[in-house]
């Protein structure tokens, strides 16, 4: 049989698993259908109930608009899938291409997409983290239970942690009148995405709305009653804080453990895979039936230095996902690379925030466009004089000149014809705090002597 | 009926939020929020602010609720 005789076979009678039925899955799913993939398919994940959009969970839904659970994903087509959901893979056995479900049943498949997403962060005291009133916000469940708390009035909010999703969640309290203090380790808000100069817009605009932000402080302690509610927190600087809620935001850890035995290139950093969404061994292998999407996926940009990045951004969960549904049904010389430039956006404090590009590859930042002062404005971020991202504050429609300029790898500072360009607009280093986190997973060995032989194993750290 | 709207992509234009009101609002001077599932009663106002986005942002659900998956039953 030809390999195209082959792949028409497989896009016919072939066994396609999704694992992680959400935003990446299902688009996956549909693509496949729409690509004409007639045979068996697959979806498994761990939660309850049909795919659903987590943006509007840290913005529409805490504020009381709209219900946690009406926030199911409305649907292209019919994927007439197979749904086993409420159930986690723990297990990939690519010797024999099967996955592996938590309650024994095994699911087989000729190829995989993995697309398993991340889990909130928790508390690291599991007792504080159990306590009445703290939150994490990641699931439909966790924003019902904060919507619910805060509908009921608190005397004040803890937020810990201040990047997208703290700062929502900020936000959100001020508009709902709930007093709130935001705890955050780095100088600033958003720091750790945008870097210093905007961090310093954000800090303004959550004091501006009366938010009691404390930066540079960590929390040490959250503190229960008798009945087992949060009621104080503990700062490293001393002071205390009494709150009836508090919301742990420190983002998200990759839900990558399933993999630890299946040879795949998983770990605390996400599954590595190559621009075609083709998930890397440990060894640094290209497998071919084992594809990855969304937040979970570590792709090189090529944009970017080929380095290995990974975006948990709505868009860039989409976009993967289409790639790699079209790659799992295509022939070789017809896959797409994955090249789309990143795009983010945050609403907080009415201000529109959207990104463009990877801002953490930057060591310069200028304010190009409009004012600072005002919130609307635009900022490129450079590296190396070229631009390589760029910011606005309630200024997004100009976001696609700044793609054309990151694409096109103009140089930086841009020229800015714009007729709001600043008077005073000059670069200033980027800022962005040590990537001390870099350090903490360094993980594998190299076995073996003879090329024939010569392997990387794993060296899984415990912390 | 469900909605999800592309905010990638989407520019602020409003078009959705004046055809809709129900369904899309803005949240200050250009950002956009909207419920993602708005009655069954504004369809015909939802269908028509999704075709007049000028981006195309807007999904709307295409399914019949039959089609919805169920969930596996325990093994």
């Amino acid at each position: 049989m030809s390999s195209a005789d082959t792949l028409q076979a497989f896009k016919r009678d072939g066994r396609i698993a999704i694992v992680g039925a959400s935003l990446a899955g299902l688009r996956a799913a549909e693509a496949l259908r729409a690509e004409g993939f007639t045979g068996s398919l697959t979806m498994i994940g761990d939660e309850v109930g049909e795919p659903y959009d987590r943006p509007p969970l840290s913005k529409q839904v805490l504020t009381g608009w709209v219900p946690a659970g009406g926030t199911t994903l409305p649907r292209r087509r019919d994927i007439d899938a197979e749904w086993l959901l409420g159930v986690p893979a723990d297990g990939l056995d690519l010797a024999t291409n099967h996955v592996h479900l938590a309650d024994g049943r095994e699911v087989p498949f000729d190829r995989v997409l993995i697309s398993t997403g991340v889990r909130a962060r928790p508390w690291f005291v599991e007792s504080e983290a159990d306590l009445d009133g703290v939150f994490v916000v990641r699931t439909r469940e966790h924003a019902d239970g904060l919507q619910r708390a805060l509908a009921a009035g608190p005397s004040r909010v803890l937020v810990i942690g201040a990047g997208f999703t703290g700062s929502e969640i900020a936000s959100i309290c001020r508009e709902r009148d709930i007093p709130v203090t935001v705890a955050e380790l780095a100088p600033a808000p958003l720091v750790g995405a945008l870097g210093a100069m905007i961090g310093e817009v954000a800090s303004d605009m959550q004091r501006a709305h009366g938010v009691d932000l404390r930066c540079g402080v960590k929390v040490t302690h959250l503190e229960g009653d008798a009945q087992g509610h949060f009621r104080r927190a503990h700062f490293s600087d001393g002071s205390t804080i009494d709150a009836d809620v508090a919301v742990v935001a420190l983002g998200g850890i990759r839900n990558t453990d399933w993999l630890r035995d299946s040879g795949l290139a998983a770990g605390v950093w996400g599954i590595a895979c190559d621009t075609g969404c083709r998930a890397l061994t440990l060894d640094g292998l290209i497998t071919d039936d084992i594809f990855v999407a969304g937040d979970v996926a570590r792709c090189p940009n090529p944009i970017y230095e080929y380095r290995l990045i990974s975006l948990e951004h709505w868009a860039n969960a989409v976009e993967q996902a289409e790639v790699a549904a079209h790659n799992m049904v295509s022939a070789q010389a017809d896959r797409w690379p994955h090249l789309t430039i990143p795009t983010f956006w945050s609403i907080q404090f009415g201000v529109n925030i959207k990104s463009v590009g990877v801002p953490t590859f930057a060591d310069e930042v200028v304010v190009t466009q409009g004012s600072v002062p005002d919130h609307r404005f635009v900022a490129a971020y450079g590296y190396q004089g070229r631009v390589t991202a760029a910011v606005s504050f309630n200024n997004a429609k100009w976001l696609d000149h700044y793609r054309q300029l990151i694409e096109t790898a103009a140089p930086f500072p841009p020229p800015c014809p714009t007729p709001d360009g600043p008077a005073d607009a000059k670069p200033v280093p980027v800022d962005f705090p040590s990537p001390q986190l870099l350090a903490q997973g360094a993980t594998v060995v190299v076995t073996g002597h003879d090329p024939s032989e010569r392997r990387v194993t794993a060296a899984w750290q415990h912390r | 009926m469900k909605v999800v709207v592309d905010l990638s992509r989407c520019q602020g234009y409003a078009q959705c939020a004046f055809l809709a009101p129900d369904a899309f609002r803005m949240h200050g001077e250009e950002a956009l929020m909207y419920n993602p599932t708005p009655d069954d009663a504004q369809r015909e106002q939802v269908l028509r602010a999704a075709a007049a986005c000028p981006l195309q942002a807007i999904l709307v659900d295409q399914l019949e609720e039959r089609d919805a998956p169920v969930q596996a039953p325990p093994s």
